[in-house]
């Protein structure tokens, strides 16, 4: 057979092959456009970033054990809260989805990249620089201090005069750049690139969940993106959008925030359901339960979730009939959501269920998120809400739903894939304790928050007076914090232990493989499949494997592969941008350097940065690029 | 055995939800929680809680119940190497975990909706109720009862028993004004979006209440009480609100008190209301919301200790309010002290 496929293709003309520039080292990551080297590149970023929230998170926690502490004051709790929450969503676990996304969707589906290679690596780059931008607010005169929501008038020049909100508009506006640029270029990948016989409904879930999250990207992201211009429009050029003495309104900036934040939830929790979905099959060697009513919970979620948004808005006032509807838009989310639960519990029912890390972490997800899921019934309920709303018992929940649900998502999803991304595997023991102390410090933290909330303690306050029975409670929630600490520290550990390691991982490593990642090497090749693989059916891999097949048929022979080059004009396009931002940012401020004050209030540093980043779109569109080509002679003895 | 295993079964879930009940209600203080409701408002929302928590616990012990099966039955023993049945699913259990969380949410929902209407009652054309502006300050609260024209801060007095009316807006940014054990919360939004709202409160006592969305550093401080007193009392205490103000006997004093003090606040009638209104202070629960005003607890202090607290240094006790430090006025200690013995002493009749 391989014989065959390869006389057939050496009758093949060549393809236009020009020399390839190499690059190495530091270069060879800053130009890269390989989605895996990319997932990687999302890794680290997400990984610093949630380390930093993480952080954040300690101190927010060491502040709160006790009444009256007076560990941090007043203005830093706030800027802790603030860059905590937009850290966490924006630059920690978004990256990380990503990350996932791009070590395995192109493999999930047999393609050998995604379709857009150089928006894939300009995705990444402004979603870095956008960070570091807000993160660089913690030395350059105060981080943001209006909570993650950024509610005006709050967040206005008048009740926050630092230029900390102006890091948050624009730092995320060009971060929401990068997230809103892989949303589209994970659909056109999902839409055009799945290998022949795959069709939708053999889509792995995981592949599913991409492509259903990537699909609210496209709808919300443009809500915050609106939302953050005309907020910085209010701050920095004196526009009235939510300015009542100017004729705007304040509830107006809530609306938009929320019509892109509660889609935002189910962007970050699709893609953990996704992974739920790969891992559980996987060690119960069972196929999926119910996969096309998965598909369907998964598209009726997406949809519910933009048609429930004001529940974050009950006490701002809109009404009954506004109460009453989103009450009971928002409780019928439970229903698809319930639908997920159980086929995951029935996937597992009658299977040989295997407890090896990313299990352990897939099973403790189930009850755990039920939990959060459970408590969102109860906050639907919008006279219920009218007390539970910005207390400790909404932070619960939305903790529950994120990290019980989401971040054990995630660690399930790294432990899985680990092996796949770098070719090695992690330590199986280390892993089992880090999820016994995550998840133990998890519940400890994020539990007792419940009765917090319920016996009056407001979210938000950087402390609170003795003898409201506050204290207890308060106290065991930050050792459970430290205990998630703990969690965390011990898989950086892992990971660093285990890259000491030969790179020895099978290419099936977990041996139950079901899914198409699992028949290539790890880490695969840079051209990912030799021959594009035909698919006969949901899990491909498996149903060869039952079969008696080692490995998947090929659907075309042995030829040379197209590559995309590597570039570093996604890279200068983001500094371009990054630049613009900052000089924009300080556009009015006054310096006590002429030549400053010359360069940022004439908008020179601003034109700088668009300079450079249309320059190198520029060049982008004038230089023709057609990539290089992998040859068969260079692919046989691979 | 196996009858009684079956009853044990089916009561599982029960004893379990009212076990939770139970500890529910002993949670948290009388005048704070919303577990402990002292109003019909407050009673209306915590029944939705405790019906929502009930059909939520069952749930949840119906997942835990078998995930923890499956994942003791199903683990996979050691040689065990058989393929196990590749089931796609089954469309009976689907349709029956579909039908049975709506069914509940159906449950949920029709209550719900009632309540939220019901909640929409907010009184205001109600000639009975008492009507109270309250408006959220950075980090105050301002009440108005504009059928008596009466204003005051920080201590919100009521009548039991009757509906008081209010109507809720800000002067800076975003507050939201809750009193757990009495009702729900709603936000004070700027003109244009003005809140109406009402409880009551059947039993007289001192509730404390809250601001519930971040508005600045001292968001945790900007505390208040509802203070629910009989009718008769209700109509003293307006009656001595609206007794003429009471100034410092040392005249020098008087005039500091008047140039520097009433700039912003006002007593009686006299000065200007940009801060908190200070008649009758010395009566108060709290200074400032939170430096309580009773010296049996541990947690309070005389009133003049607590005035002192407040004036020699504002910022400590509340950082990131608007009221300029006494000293930086060029007022002495002994004046301040003077100041504080006098608001202090000020008490409604």
């Amino acid at each position: 057979m391989a014989q065959a496929a390869h006389s057939l293709n050496s009758s093949k003309p060549l393809g236009h092959g020009h020399s390839v520039k190499r690059h190495t080292g530091l270069m060879d990551w800053i130009t890269t456009v390989d989605h895996k080297k990319i997932a990687i590149l999302y890794l680290w970023a997400g990984g610093l970033f949630f380390g930093i929230g993480g952080l954040e998170a300690i101190l927010i926690r060491i502040q709160l054990i006790k009444p009256m502490n007076a560990f941090l004051d007043a203005q830093t709790f706030n800027e802790l809260i603030t860059m905590h929450g937009t850290t966490m969503i924006f630059l920690g676990v978004m990256p990380i989805i990503f990350a996932l996304m791009n070590a395995v969707i192109p493999l999930q589906i047999g393609a050998r990249d995604v379709a857009f290679p150089f928006l894939n690596a300009l995705g990444f780059w402004t979603f870095l620089f956008g960070g570091i931008l807000l993160n660089l607010s913690w030395i350059m005169g105060g981080a943001p201090d209006a909570g993650w929501t950024a509610y005006v008038p709050l967040s206005s020049t008048t009740y926050s005069n630092t230029h900390g909100v102006d890091f948050y508009t624009i730092g995320l506006q060009i971060a929401g750049l990068g997230t809103l640029i892989g949303g589209i270029n994970f659909l056109a990948t999902i839409i055009t690139m799945r290998a022949p016989g795959m069709s939708f409904m053999r889509m792995p879930m995981f592949a599913w969940t991409t492509f259903i999250t990537s699909a609210i990207i496209l709808f919300a992201f443009p809500a915050v993106t609106v939302g953050l211009v005309l907020l910085t429009f209010d701050r920095i050029l004196g526009a009235n959008f939510f300015d009542v003495a100017g004729g705007g309104n304040p509830v107006l900036w809530q609306h938009i925030f929320w019509i892109f934040g509660h889609p935002e939830v189910y962007i970050l929790i699709l893609p953990a359901f996704g992974i739920i979905s790969e891992v559980i099959p996987t060690f119960s060697r069972k196929r999926l339960f119910g996969y096309s009513s998965m598909v369907f919970a998964t598209i009726l979620i997406a949809f519910l979730g933009f048609m429930v948004w004001a529940h974050h808005m009950f006490t701002t006032g809109l009404g009954p009939v506004a109460n009453a509807l989103f009450s009971v838009s928002t409780m019928l989310i439970a229903v698809p959501t319930g639908i997920k639960i159980f086929n995951w519990l029935f996937t597992m029912w009658g299977g040989q269920v295997r407890f090896t890390t990313p299990n352990l972490f897939a099973a403790g997800f189930i009850p755990t998120f039920t939990m959060g899921g459970v408590t969102g019934v109860m906050l639907a309920s919008a006279p219920a809400d009218f007390q539970f709303h910005d207390t400790y018992f909404v932070v619960a929940h939305f903790h529950y739903v994120i990290v019980g649900g989401l971040v054990l998502g995630l660690f399930a999803g790294l432990h899985y894939w680990w092996p796949k991304m770098f070719g090695r595997m992690l330590s199986e023991k280390l892993g089992k304790w880090t999820f016994w102390t995550f998840i133990i410090g998890f519940h400890m933290t994020f539990f007792v928050q419940h009765f917090l909330g319920l016996m009056g303690m407001q979210r938000r306050v950087f402390t609170y007076l003795p003898n409201q029975q506050f204290d207890l409670l308060n106290l065991v929630s930050t050792i459970g914090a430290g205990l998630m600490g703990v969690g965390t520290i011990l898989f950086l550990l892992n990971a660093f232990l285990t890259s000491r390691r030969p790179a020895d991982a099978a290419d099936d490593p977990w041996e139950d493989g079901r899914t198409l990642e699992w028949t290539i090497p790890s880490p695969p090749p840079e051209y990912n499949f030799k021959q594009t693989p035909l698919v006969r059916g949901i899990d491909a891999f498996w149903k060869e494997k039952t079969a008696g097949h080692k490995g998947m048929t090929p659907a075309e022979p042995v030829g040379s592969i197209h590559m995309p080059s590597a570039t570093v004009l996604p890279f200068t396009m983001s500094v371009g941008i990054f630049i613009a931002g900052l000089g924009f940012m300080f556009s009015r401020d006054e310096f006590g350097n002429a030549f400053m004050s010359f360069l940022f209030n004439n908008y020179i540093v601003t034109a700088i940065g668009l300079v450079i980043t249309f320059g190198s779109m520029l060049l982008r569109s004038l230089y023709d690029d057609h990539g290089w080509h992998i040859e068969p002679e260079e692919l046989e003895g691979r | 055995m196996m009858k009684t295993w079956q009853a044990v079964k089916r009561l599982l879930p029960m004893t379990a939800v009212s076990g939770l009940l139970l500890i529910l209600a002993g949670c948290g203080r009388e005048d704070l929680s919303v577990l402990r409701p002292q109003g019909p408002e407050a009673e209306t929302s915590y029944g939705l809680i405790k019906l929502s928590i009930t059909i939520m616990i069952v749930v949840l012990l119906i997942v835990f119940f078998i995930a923890a099966y499956v994942m003791v039955r199903f683990r996979r023993k050691p040689g065990q190497n058989e393929i196990p049945e590749q089931v796609e699913g089954s469309f009976k259990l689907e349709v029956l975990w579909t039908v049975i969380p709506l069914i509940l949410v159906v449950v949920l929902a029709v209550p719900t909706v009632k309540a939220v209407f019901a909640a929409g009652d907010d009184h205001a054309n109600d000639a009975n109720a008492v009507k109270v502006k309250v408006t959220g300050h950075q980090y105050w609260w301002e009440f108005e009862y504009s059928d008596y024209d009466v204003k005051t801060a920080q201590d919100l007095v009521i009548p039991t028993g009757k509906d008081i009316a209010f109507e809720l807006t800000t002067a800076d940014v975003l507050h939201s004004f809750w009193v757990p054990s009495l009702a729900g919360k709603i936000d004070t939004n700027p003109a244009g979006t003005i809140n109406r709202f009402s409880f009551s409160a059947p039993n007289e006592g001192v509730y404390r209440g809250k601001c519930a969305e971040l508005c600045g550093p001292s968001h945790g401080f900007m505390e208040f009480k509802v203070k629910a007193v009989s009718d008769q009392e209700f109509e003293k205490w307006i009656a001595s609100m609206k007794a003429p103000a009471v100034l410092p006997e040392d005249t020098a004093l008087a005039e500091k008190f008047k140039s520097q003090c009433l700039t912003c606040h006002a007593v009686g009638g006299q000065g200007v209301a940009l801060g908190p209104d200070l008649t009758g202070i010395g009566s108060r629960e709290s200074i400032a919301g939170i430096l309580l005003n009773d010296d049996t607890r541990e947690d309070g202090a005389p009133v003049e200790e607590n005035l002192k607290t407040w004036l020699h240094d504002p910022q400590s006790v509340k950082p990131g309010n608007l009221m300029p430090s006494p000293k930086d006025l060029g007022l002495s200690d002994a004046e301040i002290d003077g100041i504080a013995e006098y608001l202090a002493n000020y008490k409604l009749d």
